[in-house]
């Protein structure tokens, strides 16, 4: 099965040094799970201030700044991961770096058979 | 015959179908099968005699009368691998017995699911219990009931919840949150938090099933401790409401109507889990009510011993309600004044500010020590706070007393 992992915590917390850090642990978590054949795919976000919202109404896009939420916590990034069950995914999730500062959201992937596999 | 194929639904049917949740890996679909096979041999038994191993035929019918669904309804991916035979060795089968009931317990109480979730899933699918039943004890809507279960056993299927027994490195953690479920539904019955009855025996006679159940397939200290603790309070069902039905303080229990056997089966349970070492919380609990128990009046009790575990459940865990209790033995053993102070002290504390038993206590401190202004005072704020009939009941015959005495 596929999962999800999204990460939030409130960016402000973060120091340079901490983030540095969460990259570089973050990294060799991926190569792990690839050795194991449990990943698919994995990367962080940039700041929340650079998101952009659309909105499609009666055929018009409305374009804002912004995230779709303002809330306390951020998603700053995401990990895709294939693993036998959710007890597996949340022995990952609680490997995350992310999960010590804030929270990692565990959702299983809804698994289509008629999606293309992308061109490189 | 037809007797004997009930008593084999009674004692199998749940068992049957951990099996079949195993074997077919839907809930409902092993629950369907389950009633299908039980329909089969209501037939069939009857007309060509019991068979040799009735657990096994009813398996084995549940799964042929699944498969034949499953091609019915031309469910194809879900018949994957299900066409061949499973095939446990003889010598293997308790084990897998009891594998298929604790996978089926731990899948029903997974962390992963909300409390009210985990019991409602544990009390139908590992109890049996129905939907029913299960909303009329807990006082809800039956459809909401439904709709509960309905969302668990969604979770189960969508989230990839494993239907297995954790392995060493979970398990401790794991069995913390099945003992939990076990507790809540044991303290649902044994204190219903709202209502007009204090007691809601069904509740209480399932959770102590399941302990029963459990520390025959886990026997763990601590399972044992929590079986302990429920079985030496239910021990005092008799005793802790009058004949007028008031609540009965512990002080006031007719102690020689306390069931001697469930105290004498719990104090066996909890002697081992205390030997083991391996003890947490619940058996400290179970020991406090082993404490009681023993003694023959509330005065002649061994409080200091009382005192020191409550210590000890202190540095388990943690808690304000504890921390009133053992303020409550302290006073027992050095005085009201002794106890008062600490309540006090608590209180100012404000996490028991709107915990009617703290000032219940609090009043009982100041009835003894004779400042019934005070305790007048008290007592008015726990019944303003008190949800229960019963214990609303007690506090103001308490306030009425005092205002006899006062008149």
């Amino acid at each position: 099965m596929k999962y999800m992992m999204l990460i939030y915590s409130d960016e402000s917390i973060w120091t340079e040094d901490e983030r540095e850090k969460c990259m570089a642990e973050s990294v060799a978590l991926c190569h792990d799970l690839n050795a194991q054949g449990q990943y698919v795919s994995a990367s962080p976000l940039h700041y929340v201030n650079t998101a952009t919202s659309v909105r499609v109404r009666e055929g018009k896009a409305l374009v804002t700044d912004g995230p779709f939420a303002e809330t306390r916590e951020q998603l700053g990034g995401y990990y895709i991961v294939d693993v036998a069950n959710l007890d597996e995914a949340l022995e990952i999730a609680g490997r995350i770096p992310g999960a010590r500062m804030g929270t990692v959201e565990v959702r299983p992937i809804f698994e289509l058979d008629n999606l293309p596999i992308a061109a490189k | 015959m037809l007797n004997q194929i009930a008593i084999i639904y009674h004692q199998e049917a749940r068992r049957v179908f951990a099996t079949l949740v195993r074997l077919l890996r839907d809930f409902d679909l092993a629950e369907d099968a389950l009633q299908e096979a039980f329909t089969a041999a209501m037939q069939q038994w009857p007309r060509d005699g019991l068979p040799h191993n009735p657990r096994a035929w009813l398996v084995s019918a549940a799964r042929f009368k699944a498969i034949d669904r499953l091609r019915r309804e031309a469910r194809l991916e879900s018949l994957e691998g299900l066409e061949e035979e499973p095939v446990a060795p003889p010598e293997k089968e308790q084990e897998t017995i009891v594998d298929d009931q604790l996978r089926l317990i731990f899948t029903c109480c997974h962390p992963a699911l909300a409390p009210e979730l985990q019991i409602a899933l544990t009390l139908r699918e590992v109890c049996g219990l129905t939907t029913e039943a299960i909303a009329t004890a807990f006082l809800v809507a039956p459809a909401t009931m439904a709709q509960r279960l309905v969302r668990g056993k969604a979770k189960i299927r969508h989230a990839g919840i494993p239907y297995e027994v954790p392995g060493p490195k979970r398990l401790s953690e794991r069995l913390q949150t099945v003992l939990t479920v076990i507790y809540l539904v044991f303290n649902e019955g044994y204190h219903a938090s709202s209502g007009d009855s204090i007691h809601r025996p069904d509740l209480v006679q399932e959770a102590i099933r399941l302990g029963r159940l459990l520390v025959e397939l886990l026997p763990e200290a601590e399972v044992k401790g929590l079986l302990a603790l429920m079985l030496l309070h239910h021990a005092r069902r008799a005793t802790r409401i009058s004949a007028e039905g008031d609540l009965l303080l512990l002080e006031d229990q007719d102690r020689t109507q306390w069931d001697q056997a469930l105290i004498c089966e719990g104090q066996t349970l909890l002697e081992s889990a205390l030997l083991s070492r391996q003890f947490g919380a619940f058996s400290v609990q179970a020991a406090i009510a082993a404490v009681h128990a023993e003694a023959p009046t509330a005065a002649a009790t061994d409080w200091t011993q009382i005192v020191a575990l409550y210590e000890v459940l202190l540095r388990l865990a943690p808690s304000p309600i504890v921390e009133l209790n053992r303020a409550v033995a302290v006073a027992m053993r050095e005085g009201p004044a002794a106890g008062l102070a600490l309540v006090d002290e608590l209180l100012n504390r404000g996490e028991l500010q709107h915990y009617h038993l703290a000032h219940a206590a609090k009043a009982d401190l100041h009835r003894r020590l004779d400042q019934q202004q005070a305790a007048r005072a008290c007592y008015l704020r726990a019944l303003e706070l008190a949800q229960q009939e019963v214990e609303k009941k007690f506090l103001r015959k308490r306030l009425d007393e005092i205002d006899i005495q006062r008149a």
